[in-house]
């Protein structure tokens, strides 16, 4: 028994990148960036509004905060409804008292359900970015051809009707096909939050044309450390401190870098994270960064 | 099945209309302790066994007795010297078992409400019958025991039907702890009666603090003070909700009873706070906010109609 013997060939063992959407560059070789008010740091805050089905079709796995006991999970349902209808407005208000701008994903199938709290998002002044149709819509190479173009067309179809035009895409559990960022470029969108490249934006190659990726910081994720990891909330709002202060100093050498994170409604609308939020939001205002939305950040880079 | 249960309508915390709680009180609050009955080997449900290890858990066992025999009672006394009356959610057939926890409840005037008959006898996969002789012997097993005619409804280990809101709404319920979506009660989507969804909570239950979070007492402690805090500001805009649900054999243990008391001393020594039970609550929405809500979220053009799970 052994393993076929083109498992020990490398076709793509070359200097660099073993895909094309981006060229291989070490932060030594990265021109610095200047941000539009001079500051060291863009910070893009971003509020994913998600829906989580009582069916989630498990394929090709649960997205975070599906349901978990058996049908119908009400505890799960109404647990993570709960962000969309009551947490997501607390955060709206401190966002407002600390007076930062955020960028708020939203999936395709509750614009309707949900349109009090979209015409909220905008009269605050928010920018709307497309998450994918449903969150349990999982993008992967193994949906049937052509069924991912049809979801995202399906997407841009339900923003156009009513009256919004995302430029930038979320993509369900940040999953994605080989064949994603050439669809959602397809449509339109030319901003993606899915890859965590560097700590500047970078661009993307695409079948129809470039596309910005915004780095969100995975590893500073509401959900992962206040809920996976059980850290508290003083501690998770110390770390977004943590690295917005890093990221602060050292402009001289590596130019402008920007920082982003979530604020899951479900996570950090909860009450007793409020306090710990709102001190987080005030520390931030309180550094030299440029607070920005993915579309003025994409812009400026 | 269906993907939205439609339970309630879709309702945004902004600009509710204003509630105030007897008293002019802002924050209504209530304390849930869990008088459970776990079975030392119980019938299996398909889906899901009785323990989550194989009967006899010896030890999951034994804590929830100590609960009974020492937890209770430390708990009890406790609330008392605080002035707060617990609501209890009921394992029904512990008034059998264990009559004499009945009678200390009762003679502190507390409230009684449905958790089913046993915490190892779950909702999934019972008939329309099954479902009603529960909730019949419920009602008549409190009744029978204390002359109080149970009002609220928590599903056994949080086990469903989608049946089960219309049901206990149809036996006049007037509400129900197992839909956390909100902290305000809402009216709940039910095809008869009149049957609220009342804030219970997930978040700040010790089951879940203390057992699936891990938090020390003291951080428990914190967490519902700070909790609090939140809801007691936003109750001055519109009435809000605080539920601590517990359960003696986590809460009541020797080295996390004082952090529990800390935390009870500072929510009931704020004068805003109406410490009440989750019925008076509940009658006090059902006559004097459910029809504004209602027309709230008519007015908003966000009643969608149909029941739950018939859209």
């Amino acid at each position: 028994m052994s393993l076929p013997d083109d498992y020990l060939t490398y076709p793509l063992r070359a200097y660099g990148m073993d895909q094309d959407r981006y060229p291989w560059r070490p932060v030594t070789a990265r021109p610095p960036i200047s941000w539009p008010g001079g500051q060291p740091l863009a910070v893009m805050i971003v509020v994913p509004i998600e829906h989580h089905t009582l069916e989630p079709s498990g394929k090709p796995f649960k997205p975070p905060g599906a349901m978990q006991t058996p049908y119908p999970d009400l505890r799960h349902y109404t647990t993570r409804d709960y962000g969309n209808r009551v947490g997501v407005f607390r955060i709206l208000k401190a966002l407002t008292a600390a007076g930062l701008r955020a960028t708020f994903p939203v999936n395709a199938d509750q614009l309707d359900r949900l349109r009090p709290l979209i015409d909220a998002i905008l009269a605050d002044g928010h920018e709307i970015a497309a998450y994918g149709l449903a969150a349990d819509k999982i993008h992967w190479s193994g949906l049937e051809p052509g069924v991912e173009a049809t979801w995202i067309a399906e997407v841009r179809r339900r923003f156009d009707a009513v009256g919004l035009t995302p430029r930038a895409w979320l993509s369900p559990a940040r999953q994605q096909s080989f064949a994603t960022l050439d669809l959602i470029a397809q449509q339109g969108f030319d901003i993606c939050l899915d890859w965590e490249i560097d700590e500047v934006p970078i661009a993307l190659r695409t079948d129809h044309g470039p596309l910005t990726a915004l780095p969100l910081s995975n590893e500073l994720d509401d959900r992962s450390l206040l809920i996976d990891r059980r850290q508290t909330e003083d501690e998770w709002a110390d770390q977004i401190l943590a690295a917005a202060r890093y990221l602060s100093t050292g402009a001289d050498r590596f130019g402008g870098r920007m920082l982003g994170f979530t604020l899951t409604p479900y996570v950090a609308g909860q009450p007793f994270r409020i306090a710990a939020l709102r001190r987080m939001l005030a520390g931030l205002g309180a550094l030299d960064v440029w607070t920005a939305t993915a579309g003025q950040i994409a812009e400026a880079s | 099945m269906v993907a939205d249960p439609n339970l309630y309508d879709y309702w945004p915390y902004r600009d509710r209309p204003k509630i105030v709680w007897p008293g002019g009180k802002t924050l209504a609050f209530w304390v849930a302790p869990n008088i459970e009955y776990y079975e030392f080997d119980p019938p299996k449900n398909p889906s899901r066994s009785g323990w989550p290890k194989p009967a006899p858990d010896v030890v999951g066992y034994s804590q929830r007795d100590w609960g009974n025999r020492v937890g209770h009672w430390r708990l009890m006394e406790l609330m008392d010297k605080y002035g707060v009356r617990g609501s209890i959610s009921l394992s029904i057939g512990l008034i059998d078992h264990h009559p004499e926890i009945i009678e200390a409840c009762v003679a502190r005037n507390w409230e009684f409400f449905s958790h089913g008959i046993y915490n190892t006898r779950f909702s999934y996969g019972m008939s329309e019958a099954q479902e009603r002789a529960v909730l019949e012997d419920c009602i008549a097993t409190v009744q029978r025991a204390t002359g109080q005619r149970i009002r609220g409804y928590l599903a056994p280990a949080l086990t469903h039907t989608e049946r089960t809101l219309d049901l206990i709404a149809e036996y006049d319920f007037w509400y129900s702890c197992d839909l956390f979506q909100d902290d305000q009660p809402q009216p709940v989507k039910t095809r008869t009666g009149k049957l609220m969804s009342m804030p219970y909570s997930l978040e700040v239950n010790d089951v879940i603090t203390y057992g699936a979070l891990s938090m020390t007492p003291q951080r428990y402690a914190d967490v519902l003070k700070r909790h609090f805090d939140q809801l007691l500001e936003e109750g001055a805009e519109s009435g809000t909700v605080m539920c601590i649900p517990l359960h003696a054999y986590l809460v009541s243990q020797p080295h996390r009873i004082a952090a529990f008391e800390e935390a009870l001393a500072y929510i009931t020594g704020h004068s805003e706070v109406w410490v009440t039970t989750a019925a008076e609550i509940a009658g006090y929405y059902r006559d004097h906010c459910w029809e504004t809500t209602v027309t709230d979220v008519g007015r908003r053009g966000l009643a969608t109609g149909g029941t739950g799970f018939a859209p």
